[in-house]
């Protein structure tokens, strides 16, 4: 049985409320930490750990912390990143639907490490029931003084609330959320100064990822070192994967990092193979933003090694040939899946989320959405797919946010790897009239015409 | 394209000035606006899902900020909505891991059998549709969101019965 970290205890009927949470061992680490660890120490630990950002970059978490300025002597704070908008991403709200006290019990162990006495789970707008389910458990936490002034009679103080967006993706960057929170726009803010320094109403603050902020407390419990051990190299730990797609087990999966790809996807503890055992065609790693692959890198890597989930394996190859952990929205396409249409899906996608303040994102990522639906809707051109690329690359890097890359490198992706069925679209547009064309007549069957 | 004036009934009860003062309490006292989108949330949810520009102003005052201040954000945000909508306002994912799953043939069932297209609101005032990007339920998709809740794994056999039951008072939207 695979290693269990933040699900070790989801089975446990009543887990999500408060007496039972409590009952299992929850809130230890507030103890522990608050009564015999300083914060500085604290977050030694989450250094040791190895513990990396789990919202989709995979920055060194114990890292990040240590450059919040408590120098300034400005009040800090923490907000936890719950906006959870990446396509294929559904693992945030598994966690704070099922064992919402997790996320408390870390939020305050890691406002601690900070030195941070005003905190916030910033939560989108249409996980309505899912703030509910905060909101009360919070204050269960304040009832049962694990919140408030004097916790514990340390002398610490913390006030903890939860606030929701309105649906707007990009208020899942770091600088956007911060804005939000302010109660303005969710336009990104140019960095430097980063958050750390200048972030909500310009104090210093960090902003985590749910997963990240729930795996501090057996950080906490254990020691960064026994955390060091899980997982593979500088993967450490475990990570949950969101699966969605042509599989037959979708669903949330709390992995050890190192597992292979052919293991997570085929056996019956995980995904359990494809949906009535059609051929894979193609998958994406991490959300959306992340490069998807075509079958013959999934299993394996260019160099022939197996595919492993980590974040240096998935990325093997640069994005050549690799892609990327990013958030663990895993998607899974079969042969009936058009991936003109999901490029053109996941454009239209980050049209509209764009947040338009550069030019680069908010034309470029319009262009493409148009090109895209004209290819699959059978009025592409020849020129249109080179045409699509030179939009990407003028894209990428050019921009505020990593919004406007998110955007660019699906599309150059699906180019670099699936090439002929941009093409094919082109060349034969009455044979991809129905958009079911590809569940009717697989790719496979048609490529011969492509060559001719 | 026809013009029309829509007239909203303001009514900031106690219970919902109550709970405004709850959110408000959240951030330091000279930060009121922060609790900005959280209070637009509650006060659109007591006024039938939409915000009228007098109502946002009402906002503003409550808050201590400009109108303006409250325009940007409403205009920013797609929860909040600017017209009225239907009493059940279904709304379809349409990002890829719904879609290949069969997602645009769910809301096209909807919208057919509702007798309305994507962004319409039945002339009785009581169903709209319309699509949406990602709501993070991606494993379980075909799905919709209504109220506050997701409907998962939609089947058009799914969606008759929520028809029905929405005809028959019996879907709590909150
Ligand atoms: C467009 C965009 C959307 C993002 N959405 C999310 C999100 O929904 N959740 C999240 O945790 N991080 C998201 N991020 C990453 C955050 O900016 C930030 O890196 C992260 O919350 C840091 O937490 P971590 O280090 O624990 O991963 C997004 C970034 C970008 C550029
Ligand atoms: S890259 Fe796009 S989303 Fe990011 S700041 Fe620029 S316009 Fe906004
Ligand atoms: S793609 Fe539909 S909920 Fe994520």
């Amino acid at each position: 049985m695979a290693r269990k970290i933040l699900l070790e205890k989801i089975d446990i009927p009543g887990i999500k409320d408060y007496e039972v949470y409590r009952k299992n061992g929850g809130y230890a680490a507030v103890e522990k930490a608050l009564k015999s660890m300083t914060p500085d120490e604290v977050t030694e630990h989450v250094k040791t750990s190895g513990l990396r950002g789990r919202g989709g970059a995979g920055f060194p978490m114990g890292l990040k912390w240590s450059f919040i300025d408590k120098k300034s002597g400005k009040p800090r704070h923490l907000v936890v990143n719950a906006d959870e908008s990446e396509p294929g991403t559904f693992k945030d709200r598994f966690l704070m639907e099922y064992i919402p006290h997790l996320l408390i019990e870390g939020a305050i162990v890691s406002s601690y490490a900070l030195e941070a006495n005003l905190s916030y789970i910033y939560i989108r707008g249409e996980y309505m029931w899912v703030y509910k389910i905060l909101e009360k458990a919070i204050k269960e936490a304040y009832a049962n003084g694990w919140l408030g002034k004097n916790i514990l009679g340390t002398g610490y103080s913390l006030d903890l609330h939860v606030h929701c967006g309105a649906g707007a993706y990009i208020c899942g960057e770091e600088t956007a959320l911060i804005e939000s929170l302010e109660g303005k726009r969710g336009n990104p803010r140019i960095k430097p100064p980063f958050p750390a320094v200048s972030g909500l109403w310009n104090e210093p603050t960090v902003v985590n990822n749910v997963e990240s902020i729930s795996a501090v407390p057996w950080v906490v419990n254990n020691g960064g070192d026994e955390y060091a051990k899980i997982g593979l190299g500088k993967s450490t730990g475990t990570k949950l994967i969101s699966a969605s797609g042509h599989i037959k087990n979708p669903g949330v999966y709390e992995i050890e990092l190192g597992l292979s790809v052919e293991e997570f996807m085929t056996s019956d503890e995980y995904l359990g193979g494809m949906i009535d055992d059609r051929p894979l065609k193609a998958f994406i790693p991490g959300g959306s933003s992340v490069p998807i692959l075509p079958a013959q890198y999934i299993f394996k890597t260019a160099n022939n090694e197996d595919r492993l989930m980590t974040y240096e394996s998935l990325a093997d190859g640069g994005f050549t040939t690799g892609s990327s952990l990013g958030s663990g929205g895993f998607i899974v396409y079969n042969d009936t899946a058009c991936i003109v249409r999901n490029t053109w899906n996941f454009s239209r996608f980050y049209h509209h989320e764009s947040c338009g303040q550069c030019s680069p994102c908010r034309e470029g990522t319009g262009w493409m959405e148009k090109i895209l639906h004209r290819i699959e809707t059978g009025t592409g051109r020849e020129e249109d797919i080179e045409l699509l690329w030179s939009i990407q690359a003028k894209i990428e890097g050019n921009t505020i946010c990593p919004l406007g890359d998110a955007a660019a490198w699906p599309v150059a992706a699906a180019i670099r790897h699936f090439r002929e069925e941009f093409e094919y679209h082109v060349r034969f547009p009455e044979k991809i009239k129905n958009r079911d064309h590809f569940v009717n007549e697989p790719m496979e069957k048609v490529r011969h015409l492509i060559s001719k | 394209m026809e013009k029309r004036v829509y007239y909203q009934e303001i009514n900031i009860t106690e219970e919902l000035s109550a709970r405004i003062n709850e959110l408000v309490s959240h951030y330091p006292a000279d930060k009121k606006k922060s609790a900005l989108i959280p209070v637009l949330h509650v006060v659109q949810d007591a006024h039938e899902n939409w915000l009228s520009i007098p109502l946002m102003d009402k906002v503003a005052e409550i808050l201590g900020i400009t109108p303006i201040e409250v325009y940007e954000v409403v205009t920013f945000y797609t929860m909040f909505n600017q017209k009225p909508v239907g009493k059940y306002m279904f709304e379809f994912c349409r990002t890829s891991c719904c879609a290949i799953l069969g997602g645009d043939d769910m809301m096209e069932y909807a919208c057919q059998k509702l007798g309305v297209k994507e962004g319409e609101t039945t002339p009785d005032g009581l169903f709209s549709v319309a699509g949406v990007e990602c709501l993070g339920a991606c494993g379980y998709g075909p799905m919709l969101q209504l109220g506050d809740f997701y409907h998962e794994k939609l089947t058009k056999e799914k969606i008759d019965a929520l028809i029905e039951d929405c005809k028959q008072g019996k879907i709590n939207l909150y």
